[in-house]
């Protein structure tokens, strides 16, 4: 039943006296596709950190499954299924598109194992599967320093994917792209989730739209309203605060 | 475009195997060099004992290069102290060179050496133990730095010490072993450390045979320690240290333990400079703690730097034609020399990132 | 008429005491019985000029010519004992037996004690309070009553206190057990514990002045130690500060900072040589050093920032081995110019000597005019940041550089000033370095590690935690130095420090919340 479940219960985070959370609780179930919107400010990007062990909450409950995130490290909550998208995308620049996404391939990721590694056919199909799905076939021997900014961002996608994480984390994933990439991302996206949880940290609006899912507002650090777009976008208090009008 | 990029791959493929071509070449005089030695002195191909013995320094610092180069170049760990790796090693053997010295000494005690019964010690202490065997010292010779390296990086990796903190400790760290060699009572021989060595494995020092031999040992160890290399750089660990060097913390979010990746590079790392140090001191026929100075551990960096960081060819071009240039410059112009070296640091980092080797690779910016 | 009695009486006074002297002198060319006689009268005057007399004595350099006139042998010349003047005719040398000798020895106490020479009475007092015979009592304390040098004074004090301890009655002894007590010398404790042994009766009170001696001791050597570590510590807050200034706020590493403490120790050798020839100036050469040290070493940084680092920012282990080598052509150039060897720096003499403070603690005078200096440039640092115009566009630089730059701040500008300041700081540490330690080519190299240890551990952009770092680091290096010795206090100190980072990455003063996230 809990299984997969992400659940936030009265986190707060608190720098040097500045509550960058408080009292937050969010519930994200398996397979859900949550955007979570918010003023600069509002914790969002705290959120993604507290999740992904980043930052280590001051008071309050994180649990995905069954496992208690708050004692964990990075690289062990990664292990769990947790996949983290960036804001800026980074991706790594000396490799080429092909051995980003192998690295993010769900494989031992001890050194000894990464040692004795050799390319399964298997696993290629995988990877090549994953280079059709975000669009970088043709590119695969590229380094990835030379991708645009889109192709970055897609990359990240995909490196996510191969990670087969049960949920994903992206934050902001169509800042800076063109009306035509954010579409695709926003294909891209619905087409990830029903297998998988995905969170998605967004300012576009528009993009929120697309994605036509739940959407939670966060204010101050904590939770000022949840439903759908048209919901939220109807609430006097979100518009206040946020839509400003 | 792509067609244009598979042009350039191919270039860099012809650049990688021309480059390959010209490092298994001078390997190969390398390895001529005791021959030619043992020529009549008036052969026009003759090559004198001093040669000898300094190209098997030179060979050493090769590998000295190659451990720093899989620390910095790959995985981005900028060690300000391998030349205390390279001096453990090195007092590892000495210790056993010293014990082998046996009733040869001044003072002639059966066991004990000179500097101990000097300072008037009536038994060897415990950690002299076992050193009068061949296969023990080497293997400590490699499981001590690899252990020193083991718990500095521990610390330092667990607690995300990263770029310059990490250099500085490290250089801390060969700070404090050097004043801790000088010291007397450490039982190492203090300021003069280990000298006057007779014979390694029945084979007596300072002959052509035993030099020609240490030679070998050197050049066979260096090409082990490079195809080990190539082999870690070339598999997905290789492709995790180049990632880890870039974005570690996007690494950890992939759910690689970064910090064992790095604790065991940086160990294998200090354990091949144990292994140059080892292979070092028969050469030279000394070893005190001025080879902990920081000066030498920075000094290595900049062979790396100079040949070009990131790559293993890089490594030995850097330690070779570096040394070259100071064996030749402190022959007839030595207060030129630090000139040069303090000029080498910053001409590489302004002009030259990626060393000489960047030099002919255009295309791989890796 | 009174007035003439009086000149009479002071001119006869001498001519009185100069009828004895010459008495008692005549008696050293006796019998044994007359010389031992002889001895004791002249060590009761108190002349000052038996002295020279008495030793000759004693060494078997005194002859006695034809004429009865007494001879010094100094090598090979004769002079006459009394008048000082040369003699030409030899005579036979005096003999002494040891009742003599014995004499001798106590005269020869007496009259150091009462020497005009400082220095001889304190050596004498300190002989007798090393003999500590019950027999040196009445001698001490006649020379006590006329004792006026507050150095010599507790010493004869001690001296007379253990010899009263040797006498036979209790109460004398207890008089000396109070004394000796109230010292607080590890050599007054000496000689009470080894007065207990032999008076059983009196070990209460004895073990009594041993604690209050041990306590004074303490108090004594903690006082000591906090007062080097302070010292270690105030250089090494001066040898960090300008660090403080270019890693710490600016971030930029600079392994060449040591070789700016160099330039400033040599700077002042180079103002002190060039004000030798003038000297009006000379004596103030120390204080002209410091603004001399800043502007050289200013110098040199501005043309490091502006000429190479500003190539390298963003890019710190590059940065690292750059300044590294320049920090080598630096020393090198100075090897060349000024020699490998030593220089001299000769310390004005304002900064000579040593304060005695109460309890026997004795500081250094220029360890306690480095103290203060660091605590002087460390108020100006904090105060050219605060308050200053540049201060301001430095700190915005720092916290914005893009949003300082549309405000108008000419970022370029104020990176070079800034690195300027911090190496103009490390210059000014170079004056003070050159009064306690050597001023050499390689000065610098000592000085960095510790440097970059001293920020780190007090929290990187802090220079609050830079001065609490600096002060702890020396003093805990001062505690640790009586057990463990300097180097090994040394290497614990540097373990120390990377143990501490493990709890506390960012240093004691760490900037928390989102600055330090980046």
């Amino acid at each position: 039943m809990s299984e997969g479940r992400l659940y936030l219960d009265g986190v707060s985070v608190v720098f040097d006296g500045f509550r960058a959370l408080n009292n937050l609780s969010l519930i994200v179930e398996p397979g859900e596709l949550r955007a979570i919107i918010g003023p600069n400010g509002a914790g969002k990007t705290t959120m993604m950190d507290i999740i992904t062990g980043k930052t280590r909450p001051t008071a309050g409950t994180v649990t995905f499954g069954a496992r208690d995130l708050t004692k964990m490290d990075e690289a062990s909550i990664a292990n769990l299924g947790i996949g983290r998208k960036f804001q800026k995308p980074t991706v790594f620049d000396a490799l080429t598109v092909f051995e980003n996404l192998e690295l993010a391939l769900k494989a031992p990721r001890d050194p000894w194992s990464c040692l004795r590694w050799t390319l399964s056919g298997e696993a290629r199909r995988r990877i090549e599967a994953t280079l059709e799905e975000i669009g970088l076939s043709d590119r695969a021997q590229d380094r990835a320093a030379i991708l645009s900014h889109g192709q970055r961002q897609w990359l990240e996608i995909g490196m996510l994917l191969m990670q087969e994480p049960q949920l994903l984390l992206v934050d902001e994933p169509v800042a800076g792209m063109t009306d035509q990439e954010t579409e695709h991302t926003a294909a891209l996206l619905r087409r990830i989730a029903g297998t998988r949880s995905v969170v998605v940290v967004e300012h576009d609006l528009e993009f929120v739209r697309a994605l036509g899912e739940k959407v939670t507002v966060l204010c101050e650090g904590s939770v000022l309203s949840e439903g759908s777009i048209d919901h939220v976008q109807n609430d006097p208090r979100v518009i206040e605060v946020y839509l400003g009008r | 475009m792509s067609a244009s990029l598979s042009i350039q791959n191919r270039l860099r493929l012809g650049q990688g195997a021309l480059l390959r071509g010209l490092l298994l070449l001078g390997l190969a005089a390398l390895a001529l060099l005791p021959v030619l030695n043992r020529l009549p002195p008036d052969s026009a191909l003759y090559v004198s004992d001093f040669v000898v013995s300094v190209s098997g320094k030179w060979v050493c610092y090769a590998i000295l290069a190659l451990a720093i180069d899989l620390a910095w170049g790959y995985a981005g760990i900028l060690s300000l102290g391998h030349g205390a790796f390279f001096a453990l090693g090195g007092y590892a053997i000495g210790m056993h060179l010293m014990r082998l010295i046996g009733p040869r000494g001044v003072y002639g005690h059966p066991v004990l050496p000179d500097f101990m019964v000097f300072l008037g010690w009536t038994e060897l202490p415990w950690y002299w133990q076992g050193f009068q065997f061949f296969p023990f010292a080497l293997l400590m010779a490699l499981v001590v730095p690899g252990l020193l390296a083991g718990v500095v990086g521990y610390l330092a990796f667990r607690s995300r010490i990263t770029g310059v903190y990490l250099s500085i400790i490290t250089q801390a760290m060969t700070y404090a072993l050097m004043l801790a060699f000088f010291r007397n009572d450490m039982g190492f021989g203090g300021n003069n450390g280990f000298t006057d060595f007779k014979e390694l494995l029945g084979m007596p020092l300072n002959t052509p045979g035993a030099r020609a031999a240490l030679f070998y040992a050197a050049l066979v160890a260096l090409g082990g320690s490079l195809l080990l290399c190539r082999h870690i750089t070339r598999s997905k660990l290789g492709r995790v240290l180049l990632a880890v060097r870039d974005a570690e913390s996007r690494v950890r979010f992939l759910g690689y333990d970064t910090t064992r990746v790095k604790l065991s590079v940086f160990v294998l790392s200090a354990m091949l400079a144990g292994l140059a140090g080892a292979l070092y001191v028969p050469l030279i026929g000394i070893i005190n703690p001025g080879e902990f100075s920081p000066g030498n551990s920075i000094e290595a960096v900049v062979w790396v730097a100079v040949g070009g960081r990131g790559t293993l060819a890089g490594a030995l071009v850097g330690a070779f034609s570096v040394n070259a240039i100071k064996t030749w410059l402190t022959s007839f112009a030595p207060d030129l020399w630090l000139f040069v070296l303090g000029g080498l640091f910053v001409a590489v980092t302004l002009f030259l990132p990626r060393g000489l080797v960047g030099l002919l690779q255009k295309g791989d910016g890796r | 008429m009174l007035r003439v009695l009086l000149v009479l009486l002071v001119l006869a006074v001498p001519a009185r005491a100069q009828d004895a002297f010459t008495t008692a002198l005549a008696g050293l060319s006796g019998n044994f019985t007359a010389q031992a006689e002889a001895v004791e009268r002249l060590g009761a005057l108190g002349d000052p000029r038996a002295l020279p007399i008495l030793q000759a004595l004693g060494e078997g350099r005194l002859l006695k010519r034809a004429d009865g006139v007494l001879l010094l042998r100094q090598g090979e010349a004769l002079r006459e004992a009394l008048s000082g003047g040369a003699s030409t005719e030899a005579g036979e040398v005096l003999r002494i037996n040891n009742r003599v000798r014995g004499a001798l020895r106590g005269a020869f106490g007496r009259l150091q004690l009462l020497s005009p020479v400082e220095a001889e009475r304190l050596a004498a007092a300190d002989g007798l309070f090393r003999s500590r015979s019950a027999e040196n009592v009445a001698m001490l304390e006649d020379a006590l009553g006329r004792e006026a040098s507050a150095r010599v004074r507790p010493v004869m004090e001690l001296a007379l206190a253990a010899s009263r301890l040797a006498a036979g009655e209790d109460s004398a002894k207890r008089q000396g057990i109070i004394l000796l007590g109230g010292s607080s010398s590890p050599e007054a404790r000496a000689v009470l514990l080894e007065a207990r042994a032999a008076n059983a009766g009196l070990a209460a009170e004895i073990d009594q002045a041993v604690a209050a001696i041990d306590r004074r001791l303490q108090l004594k050597r903690a006082a000591e130690t906090a007062f080097q570590g302070l010292s270690l510590g105030s250089i090494l807050l001066l040898a960090a500060l300008g660090l403080a200034v270019t890693f710490g706020v600016m971030g930029v590493i600079n392994m060449a900072h040591g070789e700016m403490v160099m330039l400033g120790a040599y700077t002042t050798v180079v103002v002190q040589e060039a004000l030798r020839g003038i000297p009006a100036l000379a004596p103030l050469s120390l204080p002209l050093s410091v603004p001399a040290a800043f502007l050289v070493t200013a110098a040199v940084g501005v043309a490091l920032e502006r000429g190479l680092i500003r190539h390298l920012y963003g890019r710190p282990l590059e940065t690292l081995l750059m300044t590294f080598g320049v920090g080598m052509i630096l020393q090198q150039s100075v090897r060349l110019i000024f020699g490998a060897q030593n220089r001299e720096v000769v310390s004005p003499a304002w900064m000579q000597g040593t304060l005695q403070l109460p309890g026997g603690i004795e500081v250094t005078q220029n360890r306690l005019w480095i103290i203060f200096f660091s605590l002087v440039v460390l108020g100006l640092t904090v105060a050219a940041i605060r308050f200053t115009r540049f201060g301001l566009e430095m700190r915005a630089v720092v916290q914005n550089r893009r949003i300082a730059a549309t405000m108008g701040i000419r970022t370029g500008r104020v990176d070079a000033m800034t690195f300027a300041f911090g190496s103009g700081i490390a210059g000014i540490a170079g004056v003070a370095v050159s009064q306690i330690d050597n001023v050499s080519p390689n000065l610098g190299t000592g000085y960095i590690i510790d440097s970059f240890m001293v920020v780190v551990f007090g929290g990187v952009g802090s220079l609050a935690g830079t001065m609490i770092g600096a002060l702890t680091l020396g003093i805990v290096n001062k505690m640790l130095e009586p057990w463990a010795g300097a180097v090994l206090a040394k290497i614990a100190v540097l373990v120390g420090i990377m143990l501490f980072i493990q709890r506390r990455p960012k240093g004691l003063f760490a900037l928390k919340g989102r600055a330090a996230e980046q």
